[in-house]
């Protein structure tokens, strides 16, 4: 099949390689129908994700047609349509048992290599490194689900592949970003970085019951995308202070729970910037926070600031003296994307969002690798790529 | 953790070097180290005794002769004092860790894991030892030889079987299992496993608790190696296997995926 592999910094390709096998009782194989390029993919593209080795391949976000199955997977049949979470979980351990599903105990086979990075094991993911598992991605022609049992989810007749297949990663990560800055009614929401991610935040801040939501950004299209899909306030980053800016808008008192969509690989040119991109270039430095010591800088008192933007490794320089002094609360990590589904499907199925609007390009996958330059330098307005093997 | 763990056909690892490498090595080898210790503290103190002596009647000799012993003498003092042996070092020879461990009681590891069934289900599938090596790496297979005896077959260091058998001396329903090697035994070893209910009903704790007994000196750190590199964080990869085939009734692999 083909299928695309990670060959190095900004060196991505289309090569042929084997199908895949069903390796596991309770693995499925999928025949990819539609898969997108995520933010996240670009952490990896840029090789700041440790432990990718050549020959990887990538992509987290894909649909497709259940074409084999493992003996014990009994609730799926050929042909079923699904979706399939970007975050692998067993269904059975504590964490999943509490719906924590990326903090599944079992689904990477790497465990002791995370363990010794981050004190316990997140769950496996697909196409994301051998840290988490090191599981071939969805970025292909076919892909092995492991706990296919659990994960993949049927979608209801008459929707469309480019409507549900956000709701692998982009959407429940936007979405489960929102729920946690706990919104009360009246509350403001600021969301830092206006890709997929950051859209869906803003879309479901007005979900679950924000007045206002005002995104940060810097990138025109994305900016209008902010406004016109998302229904927020914008600040260009790039044009005023955006501490001031927040501060102003809300009546001196900052917004009441912060997003930090864009992570570790923050963009800008103030000091601590320059600062992180040296310390990162010197390898002294993993990620560069410029967004999240903002973020801590700006949030009212007693706010929330919710991380839905991959963090790798470690950060320099991050205000806790601020956060520790206005009381935050941090809420962060990687997305539950199974305890949002049903919901979420439901919402796309009543029509109250089309998720497909933020698709700005569709290609076939053998476009892949020119796909990935393009998001990176976010040239042609790229702002969501979906690609079709 | 060893490359071929995640990475059975040694593809090259790419990107960022030192990120990939602190991770797959966490700990230097001890052995390897050029400026850690590796002599033993028994060891040290012959070195600084047997160092200044030397040091002292080579000095008074005042001759060539002297002057060698005195550097002798000098280099066995650093060695004392430090716990750094170059030569050991050249040799990748480390009797510190060695040195300590025979000094107490061999190679001892205790390792616990929470599993979420109850501790008669985890008892009942440790108690039939044929189950072991299903999930125990180094294990080939475990039989029966008799109620109490059973016959252990395992891995060696260049891929030659080691045998031995071994008594269960203490067998609590639901509750301890403990197990030693006969007399006679190439490898002596023993090993007891505690089956503790988890507070809030959150399953089994298992706690584990191995000891083996080297002859000691480099033989021993041989024999060690029959249990890899580092016995403990191989123990933590036999209890995450154990859970996961528990709870999920699979192991979950990437051998065999397909790749680039």
């Amino acid at each position: 099949m083909k299928a695309l592999c990670w060959h190095g910094r900004n060196d991505v390709r289309i090569d042929n390689v084997p199908d895949p096998k069903i390796l596991n009782p309770r693995d499925a194989i999928i025949k990819v129908t539609a898969t997108a390029i995520c933010g996240s993919d670009l952490h990896l593209y840029n090789a700041f994700i440790p432990t990718l080795m050549e020959g990887d391949i990538l992509g987290h976000e894909f649909m497709g047609e259940v074409v084999e199955l493992g003996s014990a997977v009994k609730n799926l049949q050929k042909g079923d349509r699904v979706v399939v979470p970007f975050t692998i979980a067993c269904g059975n351990c504590f964490f999943c048992q509490k719906t924590m599903w990326s903090l599944c105990d079992n689904s990477n086979p790497n465990a002791g290599m995370a363990e010794k990075m981050y004190g316990f094991t997140p769950s496996g993911l697909f196409g994301f490194s051998h840290l988490l598992g090191g599981y071939a991605g969805g970025q292909a022609e076919y892909v092995r689900v492991p706990f296919a049992d659990v994960g993949p989810y049927k979608v209801p007749e008459g929707l469309r592949d480019d409507q549900v297949l956000f709701l692998t990663d982009i959407f429940p990560t936007g979405y489960q970003a929102a729920e946690n800055c706990n919104i009360q009614p009246g509350d403001t929401v600021a969301v830092w970085g206006c890709g997929p991610v950051g859209q869906f935040a803003i879309r479901s801040a007005y979900m679950l019951g924000a007045e206002r939501v005002i995104a940060v950004d810097r990138y025109p299209e994305r900016l209008q995308m902010a406004q016109q899909f998302g229904g927020a306030e914008i600040i260009n980053y790039e044009q005023v202070d955006v501490g001031d800016t927040l501060k102003e808008m809300t009546g001196g008192r900052g917004p009441d729970s912060c997003i930090d969509a864009v992570g570790m690989e923050a963009h800008g040119f103030s000091l601590d910037n320059i600062y992180d991109k040296g310390m990162q270039m010197a390898r002294i430095g993993t990620d560069r926070p410029h967004v999240l010591r903002q973020a801590i800088m700006s949030c009212r008192k007693g706010g929330t600031v919710s991380i839905p933007g991959v963090y790798g490794g470690l950060l320099n320089m991050l205000p806790i003296g601020a956060a520790h002094a206005k009381s935050l609360t941090f809420k962060m990590g990687q997305t539950h994307v199974h305890r949002y589904l049903p919901r979420l499907m439901d919402s796309i199925e009543m029509g109250q969002i089309d998720p497909s609007m933020i698709i700005t390009h569709r290609v076939p996958l053998a476009d892949a690798p020119a796909a990935y330059a393009m998001f990176k330098s976010k040239t042609d307005d790229c702002v969501k790529v979906v690609m079709t093997p | 953790m060893s490359d071929t763990l995640i990475n059975p056909e040694k593809r090259q690892l790419a990107g960022t070097a030192e990120h990939s490498t602190r991770i797959e090595t966490p700990k230097p080898a001890a052995s390897g180290e050029s400026r850690g210790t590796n002599v033993g503290n028994m060891e040290r103190l012959l070195s600084v005794a047997s160092g200044s002596t030397l040091a002292l009647y080579g000095l008074s000799r005042r001759s060539v002769g002297g002057i060698a012993l005195a550097a002798i003498g000098g280099a066995l003092l650093h060695r004392g004092a430090t716990g750094h042996c170059s030569v050991y070092s050249s040799l990748k020879v480390n009797t510190a860790d060695h040195a300590n461990s025979a000094e107490t009681s061999g190679i001892h590891v205790e390792k616990a894991i929470t599993i979420g069934k109850s501790p008669g289900e985890v008892y009942k599938f440790w108690h039939n030892l044929t189950n072991l090596p299903r999930f125990m790496d180094h294990l080939i297979a475990v039989t029966a030889t008799g109620p109490k005896t059973s016959h252990w077959v395992a891995k060696g260091p260049t891929g030659k079987e080691v045998s031995w058998d071994a008594e269960i001396i203490v067998d609590e329903p639901n509750s301890r299992i403990a197990w030693r090697s006969m007399e006679g035994s190439d490898i002596e070893n023993a090993g007891s496993v505690r089956f503790v209910q988890a507070p809030g009903g959150r399953g089994c704790e298992v706690h584990v608790t191995l000891q083996y007994y080297p002859p000691g000196g480099v033989i021993g750190a041989t024999i060690a190696k029959l249990f890899g590199e580092e016995p403990s964080q191989q123990i933590t990869d036999d209890l995450r296997r154990l859970k996961r085939l528990l709870e999920t009734g699979e192991i979950p692999t990437i051998d065999g995926q397909s790749h680039g």
